[in-house]
């Protein structure tokens, strides 16, 4: 074990994958700080405290980016890199630089974003936040991320292309495309971070959505696909349900995430036509959705007992439940009428959570207990914190999520409200003091989530320091010879 | 038969073919809205035949940058549905014409606070200043920061008519030459051309400030001057009243 294990940290590019994976929980900790400080901030306004940087309006972007590109985009890096490697059993392309140039490009790229944010400087448009010059950063550190994996895929020692690497290709496709076409804008000069959009108002937004749905769809769907499809069948020890399914899944789920973006914009100044076409092909989503859910979940079957023992197994297919449950809770807001009441209040930010912190960082999380070890060539220092680790995790996703569906359905419900003279029942600032309970347990739900985060970056801390403590002779010897 | 096989041991097919499945959806829904004239409602005063949504003044459209400085959009959205409650509560829906303008959009997608596309003209400059220093003073229950440092920071202009090129650049009819203002005359009529020459941005800037007097200290230029005028403009542009009440349904 320990000798094959140095084996594969010679034939791989381990210490790039140890770079992000470490990237990634520090920017999962910073990141959900700030959400659970926005959070804060709605409950309890004096929070926002007369300082401009920390006010919600600027501190809600850097929450997202941290999250989105600082906690998720490091871990796709990561588990890409690891998985690239070890499905094609080939070395990372492109030597030690280049996938340093994609580190340090992407972590900066992500850090003076932030910063900037701090300032007042954004795009103005959610989760594009990112000025100019930024952007054209990002999009060379990506055309040499879409090289590094290409040229590697190119270079394995396999004949197949595992079903992971198609979902990180797509992933890294639709990422240059979305990120290249929404951010056409037109800077005031080049020495300032300030510019204003090629497109406006409705092409804008239809611009805007088709990047935002599909940020999610492909950032935070189809990447972290490629993440189930290998870490599932490896921490299982079996292999993928479905050949089948998986290539269904990946053809339908890569063509149809592109048509949905409008459902963000019903009812608006777009063309009826439009929101029609999304909301349609939003139900459609749900099949081949469901079907990754199941190729999942079924990869156990022979191995069902994992479940009560193995809580990177508990992480991985509580994960899958949430994304079943927010791919059928998304479509269904998806429908115009649903969407008339749900749009504009938090049961859209709670949905958004229940793939985020349920599908996304969970399965993130379940990865990086079973990688990183791997990386070091250890164990996990305790296997007992990670079972802690999944009942705050899941508690706080469960809490948030209520809480904002009280919190949303209830506003929706207040604001269409009538008397019995057919006059408006409520005023916008009462379903606001509504509000003010789940909005308590919402930012309580976020703590526990992050204390969750806490516990892993410890128990992550313990596991490499005694790696580096048992890196010995033998082992240094064992590398020479 | 064809087989997915090679597909999987093809790396530049798996990439072309991933390509085609991505790119379709994009271009059916999003390439039409370019070339389909329909898509943005043409707005004309039916008395006049002068265009009624017209581009910011540059007072306005710095009022507009700061909106999307302190990130406004995360909780306010500008884009009123066709529904009975929002109707009541906050007016005509909204107009594609009406953000033609908007670069980059604001329509928002979060509604913590109330929407915005109609509030210009439903409160005075006074409570709106009020409101935005201290929201709890006017509004008990508001959630809303307070924003004190409007009022104390001077609008910077140093960039103005940079930023009234770069939107020119992107489509937004400002004037430079005598000829484009010529063509503003003949769309939006004089006073509104004058408004929109770069030559005069900042003379036209000053003067609507000290006109409107908007953060209620006429000794200076603040960020809150620009700021309430961009709030009181939001929503008046098109005057419904001279319209049938059915106009706009042909557009939907």
């Amino acid at each position: 074990m320990a000798h094959s294990a140095a084996l594969s940290s010679e034939q791989y590019n381990y210490d790039i994958v140890k770079k992000f994976a470490i990237a990634s929980i520090i920017w999962g900790i910073l990141g959900m700080t700030a959400g659970v400080y926005i959070a804060s901030e709605l409950a309890w306004p004096f929070l926002n405290f007369d300082i401009a940087q920390i006010t919600f309006g600027r501190l809600r972007p850097l929450h997202t980016s941290g999250v989105i590109f600082g906690f998720g985009g490091n871990a796709l890096f990561a588990t890409s890199y690891y998985v690239v490697q070890r499905t094609c059993q080939a070395r990372l392309a492109g030597g030690t630089f280049w996938p340093n140039f994609t580190f340090w490009g992407w972590n900066l790229s992500v850090l003076i974003a932030g910063l900037l944010y701090l300032q007042g400087f954004t795009q103005g448009r959610e989760y594009a936040e990112p000025v100019w010059f930024v952007d054209l950063a990002i999009a060379v550190v990506w055309v040499t991320y879409f090289l590094i994996f290409t040229v590697t895929l190119m270079k394995r020692n396999q004949p197949h292309i595992y079903v992971a690497n198609w979902f990180y290709m797509s992933f890294i496709l639709a990422t240059a495309l979305l990120h290249i076409f929404n951010n056409l804008a037109m800077p005031i000069s080049l020495t300032s971070p300030v510019s204003y959009s090629l497109f406006s108002g409705a092409q804008d937004a239809m611009t805007q959505w088709w990047y935002g749905h599909n940020a999610v769809g492909f950032f935070l769907t189809a990447a972290f696909l490629g993440m189930m499809y290998y870490f599932v069948p490896k921490q299982a020890g079996r292999p993928v349900y479905s050949y089948r399914l998986s290539i269904i899944h990946f053809w339908a789920l890569s063509f149809m995430y592109m048509w949905v973006g409008t459902h963000h914009l019903h009812w608006t100044a777009i063309p009826d036509w439009t929101s029609t076409l999304a909301a349609t092909f939003s139900i459609m989503l749900l099949m081949p959705s469901w079907g990754g859910m199941i190729n999942g979940i079924m990869t156990l079957s022979g191995a069902w007992d994992k479940l009560r023992t193995d809580p990177i197994m508990m992480f991985m297919i509580t994960a899958l439940s949430f994304y079943g449950m927010s791919t059928f809770e998304g479509p269904m807001m998806s429908l115009k009428s649903v969407n008339a009441l749900s749009h504009y209040t938090d049961w859209t930010v709670g949905h958004v959570h229940s793939g985020a912190l349920g599908w996304v960082a969970m399965i993130s999380i379940a990865s990086f207990y079973h990688m990183i070890p791997r990386l070091w060539n250890t164990t996990l220092y305790s296997m007992q914190l990670v079972y802690t680790h999944f009942f705050l995790a899941t508690i706080g996703t469960i809490l948030y999520i209520t809480a904002l569906w009280v919190s949303g359905i209830g506003q929706g419900l207040m604001l269409r409200a009538f008397d019995e003279y057919g006059n408006l029942a409520y005023t916008f600032v009462e379903t606001v003091a509504f509000m003010h309970g789940p909005l308590v347990a919402r930012a309580v739900g976020g703590l526990f989530f992050l204390s969750g985060m806490l516990l892993m970056a410890y128990n992550i801390y313990m596991t490499i320091s005694r790696a580096k403590q048992e890196e010995g002779v033998p082992a240094t010897a064992a590398a020479k010879a | 038969m064809f087989k997915h096989e090679s597909i999987e041991t093809n790396s530049g097919l798996l990439i072309v073919l991933t390509l085609v499945a991505i790119s379709i959806g994009g271009l059916v829904e999003i390439v039409p809205l370019h070339y389909i004239n329909e898509t943005v409602e043409d707005v004309k005063d039916p008395a006049t035949g002068l265009e009624v949504v017209r581009p910011y003044t540059p007072l306005e459209q710095r009022g507009r940058d700061i909106y999307i400085r302190e990130g406004c959009y995360t909780c306010h959205s500008q884009m009123i549905r066709p529904f009975r409650d929002e109707d009541l509560r906050y007016g005509h829906y909204s107009l594609a014409a009406e953000s033609k303008y908007d670069h980059p959009f604001q329509w928002g997608s979060k509604r913590t606070g109330p929407d915005l596309a109609r509030v210009g003209g439903k409160y005075s400059n006074e409570w709106q200043v009020q409101h935005l220093k201290a929201p709890r003073s006017v509004v008990p229950e508001s959630i809303m920061p307070n924003y004190p440092w409007l009022t104390e920071t001077d609008l910077d202009l140093s960039d103005l008519q940079d930023r009234m090129v770069a939107l020119k650049r992107v489509g937004v009819p400002y004037s430079q030459t005598t000829v484009e203002y010529e063509d503003n005359v003949k769309k939006f009529g004089e006073e509104v051309a004058k408004k929109l020459d770069i030559n005069q941005a900042e003379a036209n800037l000053i003067a609507q400030a000290k006109a409107g007097n908007y953060d209620g200290n006429p000794n200076n230029i603040s960020e809150m001057d620009a700021l309430v005028a961009y709030l009181q403009v939001l929503g008046t542009m098109v005057d419904f009243k001279k319209f049938d009440e059915d106009h706009f349904i042909q557009f939907r």
